[in-house]
């Protein structure tokens, strides 16, 4: 069986290597966006054979992957392995990265040495990615948890336009190295929960989330070490109330970088709430959900208030992640199938959509002559760049999920699902569905309405290039919502299999 | 009906093929454009009459058919299928919305024509009307309320159709936010019906709520949740109190869209669900009653306004707010009512949309004025306006033998009707449909006399002329409709019959009033009151500026204070809400962490005594992570031992 996988993680490596020796000799060599742009798309034919070979049947199952020692005194694997959930983040990194490329194509101010550097850092970044959401050690996923920390770190603070941009990088850091360090406890202390065997030997495959399932922990040794994983997740999710660096990063990093971060990255986070939380500490999460659930709750309306009373458009988008993250823990934590599948379809989905909105705001921000990022220095747009405004309400009305986009699919599903776990949270976080209402619609009408605003009469609508970013993306969103089944078939059953160990852990206490 | 009912999903198909080419195509379709959107239109319209035939021709109990495309979603226990429910209630809604709607897309051909992006409204109007149709053709609740937010789109587009105006934008905002206010009732039904029976197809759902399901079923107090947070979603979509407000300010579309969206079809969606969740109505008898109430409230409310606006648009946009309300009221009388609901949705979805689209033809004439107090004796300039616009204004009426006539005074006697024996309730709602229908006499006499009677009051600066045939024709076809729907409809109870395979059969108890009494005395109000206004608007000079007017006056030219009332107690809470919450967000919740932060910092100060800059944060956090390490690790260790 070909490692399909191993090969996703590998080959950007080699496309990066090749961008970072690429354009350095002579003038006839193929510029880096180029080879990066070649290289991102071959990684995406691999991905194509990789959903091919993939059994949907065994869609609960880890596929494509292998598994070879790594350090094995400490019990470390390098594993590699996706079910349904996993295939579809590795999917939505490996779409977004050509896209982002193609975005990127005349940022950094026409400066080639620095435009390369940002190709290669997203290249990196991509392997990393596809390696995250593949990890099936523990060890090697907080590895890749802490290391993809460094390309994103250099790709807020030394490429953005705000002028905070350092601090914000610092802030990301932080924030991230704390989460990181606590679950790095947590990640030793569960290593010691794996039992010896006769000669008082720890298995040399003691990562293995398989041989992590199941230990049969102390309640106290097992909350203790959840809420190490969680606060990391929920630090990367990110959560009210550790949420406060993500707004500083949207505002600061260039739009690219926060396409990646917030709407693929950030996913590690819920993913890891759904993968390793639940499996691993099914008491534990239990045990924490009515509070998580809280926090959900309140991220779902805090972020959508924030976003409301926001200035700077990409704050506004950022916020609006915090809102749109807080539906999918609540489907995670309240442990309906229903709901726990639609979480899983709605961490693609805001990774279309949010994206697409990033991306067109990127379009919409380079135009403006001081590359202003406050809503109030725009206005009537719609009939200056028709095109522009179309591709920013349909990203918009994703956003709020309209339905007949896969957006509502998802969050209906969260909705519904949630209900049968937690009505009083569910009914409660409906009210977000009048307030997305209310940021996207009053943003689309700031910008784009009324008469155009002075020294923006005569804005370029969206180029071919532009174009060409926003199209896959919408299609996207409109095929996943007219078929919706077409990704279900990928979360159902992981979903389930999340569900019933914690029913049946449950059921064993009882 | 099996042979044909393969062509169902086409109704959808037609116009959404329509919408698509329009709008990727772009300019390169401008030429063209509006015909595609006729054709299109024209196309569901057919296929609306194929079905239509096919239906009649079925056994009345074989008339209900659901059609299974695809499977739309599935997962975690919930199946929904993409599918087709075609049934009499469903059908009466493609007629009417390809009907009327091929009819507002002609009218509009030459109503948009000096209009720059007429391709693109008529990519919006096909838009409409697929997402409608999605609407009323779904056979799951899912599916409903994708047309449901649909058609919210929709509107939202054409609402804002002229967005370089800031207020028109303003507009649509509102309207779509107050409807998505509605919306989240649909969503906490689907919620609550998914909780209790499992599923939200229409197949499933409705009977349980019937009881005819054993084992599955819910309390009556889930039914009576249910049924409220479907009314909460009816409210918003058709302008019931207390979501009313957005309504008014919608008719700041383009005519024709008020027409079709804003009078004949979209705003009467809420009635649509009310009927087509039936069972789940009968089985939370309170809910009946508040949708009762509803309607009363709303037909009252606005009856009132109507009178005090003197923009032609806005008084009809009340007074589609208050025959909506007549619906809602019939609908929660139970299965006596359904018949006549649906009956008055339709024969309104004639005569307003002939009314509105000879408001249409009128500001045509009059340089987009909308000020009826700058009209008057337009009736010899406008002549097959005023004779169109003049048959609709005595269908809304209800004189006899017009449509109105016909649907209205079902209503209003079926309203008098008692219900369980009670006679207050006969009496109290039936005096409030008979006082709705006296003050719809007056303002619809007014709006009739200020428009074309009286004296000229316009100035030399406008040439009133009549509109094109493209513009006459489809009003024409209207006023017939207004005439003679509702009476061919009536006789021997056709219509309600029709709807029996949906509503199922209700036999008519006695009205507290007999009935041929009670159709004089309408009439006698409803004449005395076309009387007062014609004295009043015709006979007397009418001021072009208005008096100052009663307390009455006043409060009802301002929508009886609804904004005013949504601004105090949800507007200015939430903007102060956002404002505290966005300080608090910086110099609480970041505050916070960024203060500890620096006392961590200053701690690994002390004990690292290092100096430069971040060098100094990263040692604090190794210093945090190490003692977290060790803290866990020892109590782990300790604990397992």
């Amino acid at each position: 069986m070909f490692p399909w996988l191993t090969a996703l993680i590998a080959w950007p490596l080699v496309a990066a290597a090749v961008t970072a020796a690429s354009g350095r000799s002579r003038s006839g060599a193929p510029s880096p966006r180029l080879v990066a742009l070649v290289g991102a798309l071959v990684e995406v034919g691999l991905l194509v054979a990789a959903f091919v070979q993939f059994d949907t049947s065994r869609a609960a199952e880890h596929q494509l992957g292998q598994t070879v020692p790594w350090i094995p005194q400490i019990g470390a694997s390098y594993a590699v392995g996706v079910d349904g959930v996993g295939l579809l983040l590795v999917a939505l990194s490996v779409g977004l990265v050509p896209l982002v490329i193609l975005a990127a194509w005349r940022e950094q101010g026409g400066d080639t040495l620095r435009l390369r550097r940002y190709l290669v850092l997203i290249l990196v970044l991509e392997a990393f990615m596809v390696a995250v959401f593949s990890a099936r050690d523990v060890f090697l996923f907080y590895v890749l948890f802490e290391a993809m920390l460094i390309p994103a770190y250099f790709m807020i603070g030394a490429f953005g336009q705000g002028p905070q941009r350092r601090y914000a990088a610092v802030k990301f850091l932080i924030f991230s190295l704390t989460g990181g360090l606590v679950m790095l406890a947590a990640v030793i202390a569960l290593y010691f929960q794996v039992p010896v065997d006769a000669q008082g030997q720890r298995s040399d495959q003691a990562f293995l989330t398989e041989n992590l399932t199941g230990l049969g922990l102390d309640p106290t040794v097992e909350r203790l070490i959840f809420l190490g994983f969680f606060l990391a997740f929920a630090i990367k999710a990110p959560l009210f109330p550790v949420h406060t660096w993500l707004p500083d990063v949207a505002e600061n990093a260039p739009v690219g970088t926060s396409t990646l971060l917030i709407c693929v990255l950030d996913k590690v986070g819920t993913f890891g709430m759904l993968t390793l939380c639940l499996p691993l500490f099914p008491g534990a999460s239990q045990w924490a959900a009515p509070v998580i659930v809280v926090l959900a709750v309140i991220s779902v309306i805090y972020g959508a208030v924030m976003a409301i009373g926001q200035d700077d458009l990409l704050r506004l988008i950022g916020y609006t992640s915090v809102s749109h993250f807080g539906f999918i823990i609540l489907g995670i934590f309240t442990f309906v199938p229903l709901g726990v599948a639609g979480s899983g379809f709605m961490m693609l989905n805001h990774g279309l959509a949010t994206g697409a909105l990033f991306l067109v705001a990127g379009f919409l921000i380079a135009r403006h002559p001081a590359r202003s990022q406050l809503i109030a220095d725009y206005g009537g747009l719609r009939t200056v760049t028709p095109v522009l405004a179309g591709a920013f309400l349909v990203a918009g009305l994703a956003t709020l999920s309209l339905p007949g986009l896969a957006t509502f699919a998802s969050e209906i599903m969260v909705l519904i699902g949630a209900y049968g776990g937690s009505p009083v949270a569910a009914l409660v976080a409906i009210v977000g569905v009048v307030l997305a209402a209310v940021y996207v619609l009053l943003t689309y009408q700031r910008i784009f309405t009324g008469a155009p605003a002075a020294g923006l009469e005569t804005l370029p609508d969206l180029t071919g290039r532009e174009r060409l970013v926003a199209a896959p993306l919408v299609v996207a969103l409109l095929v996943l919502g007219l078929v919706p089944q077409l990704a279900l078939t990928y979360v159902d059953a992981p979903a389930d299999q999340s569900v019933v160990a914690v029913l049946e852990n449950e059921g064993s206490e009882q | 009906m099996e042979n044909v009912i393969g062509l169902a999903p086409w109704l959808v198909g037609f116009p959404l093929l329509g919408a698509a080419v329009l709008l990727l195509g772009g300019r390169a379709t401008d030429r063209w454009g509006h015909w595609l959107g006729v054709a299109a239109s024209t196309a569901a319209a057919v296929t609306g009459f194929v079905l239509l035939f096919a239906m009649i021709s079925t056994p009345a109990e074989e008339r209900v058919v659901d059609h299974h495309l695809w499977t739309w979603l599935s997962a975690g226990g919930l199946d929904v299928d993409l599918g087709v429910r075609l049934d009499p209630l469903s059908m009466t809604f493609v007629m009417l919305v390809t009907f009327v709607g091929t009819l507002i897309h002609v009218y509009s051909v030459a109503y948009m024509a000096h209009d720059p992006h007429r391709r693109r409204f008529f990519a919006y109007l096909n838009l409409f009307v697929a997402a409608m149709l999605t609407l009323v053709l779904a056979d799951s609740y899912l599916l409903l309320f994708v047309g449901w937010e649909g058609v919210g789109l929709a509107s939202y587009l054409l609402i804002g159709f002229w967005d370089h105006k800031r207020p028109n934008a303003v507009a649509a905002k509102k309207a779509f936010v107050m409807n998505r206010v509605g919306d989240m009732g649909l969503i906490a039904a689907m919620a609550l019906i998914f909780a209790n029976v499992g599923s939200v197809q229409f197949a499933d759902v409705l009977p349980a709520a019937a009881g005819e399901l054993s084992g599955v079923g819910a309390s009556t107090a889930t039914w009576t949740a249910v049924a409220l947070c479907l009314l909460l979603a009816a409210c918003g979509k058709s302008a019931q109190f207390p979501l009313q407000a957005w309504l008014g300010d919608a008719m700041a579309g383009p005519t024709p869209v008020s027409a079709l969206i804003h009078a004949a079809t979209m705003v009467t969606a809420g009635v649509y669900l009310m009927v087509r969740s039936a069972p789940i109505l009968e089985a939370a008898p309170t809910a009946q009653l508040v949708v009762v109430c509803v309607g009363a409230v709303t037909l009252i409310f606005g009856a009132v306004v109507g009178c005090a606006k003197d923009d032609i648009k806005k008084a009809l946009a009340a007074s589609t707010m208050s025959q909506i309300g007549y619906m809602m009221l019939a609908a929660g009388l139970g299965p006596v009512g359904y018949g006549f609901a649906i009956f008055h949705l339709l024969t309104h979805g004639f005569f307003k949309a002939g009314l509105f689209l000879g408001a249409g033809s009128v500001m045509h004439g009059m340089d987009d004025e909308v000020d009826m107090r700058r009209f008057g004796g337009l009736s010899r300039f406008l002549p097959v306006t005023w004779i169109t616009m003049g048959l609709g204004w005595l269908a809304i009426l209800g004189v006899f033998p017009f449509s109105g006539f016909w649907s209205k005074d079902g209503i209003i006697e079926t309203a008098f009707v008692p219900v369980d024996g009670q006679p207050w309730r006969a009496w109290l709602f039936g005096s409030v449909a008979l006082v709705g229908a006296a003050i719809t006499a007056f303002y619809m006499s007014r709006l009739f006399f200020m428009t074309f009677g009286g004296q000229r009051r316009w100035d030399d600066d406008h040439h009133p002329h009549e509109s094109p045939a493209l513009m006459t024709v489809p009003m024409i076809i209207l006023a017939i409709g207004s005439v003679a729907l509702g009476g061919l409809l009536a006789v021997g109870g056709t219509f309600t019959t029709w709807l029996e395979p949906v509503t199922g059969h209700a036999e008519h108890g006695e009205p507290v009033i007999p009935f041929w009494p009670l159709v004089i005395l309408t009439h006698v109000l409803v004449i005395g009151a076309a009387l007062l206004a014609f004295r009043q608007y015709a006979v007397s000079r009418v001021p072009v500026t208005a008096p100052r007017g009663s307390l009455l006056t006043r409060a009802a030219r301002r929508d009886l204070f609804q904004d005013a009332t949504n601004e105090t107690l949800v507007m200015l809470p939430g903007q102060v809400l956002t404002r505290s919450l966005v300080y608090g967000d910086k110099a609480v919740v970041d505050g916070g962490w960024l203060g500890l932060g620096a006392t961590v910092t200053q701690v690994g100060e002390k004990v690292r005594g290092m100096q430069n800059g971040y060098a100094r944060s990263y040692a604090a956090m190794i210093l945090t992570g190490v003692l977290v390490i060790a803290g866990v690790a020892g109590i782990a260790a300790a604990v397992s031992q």
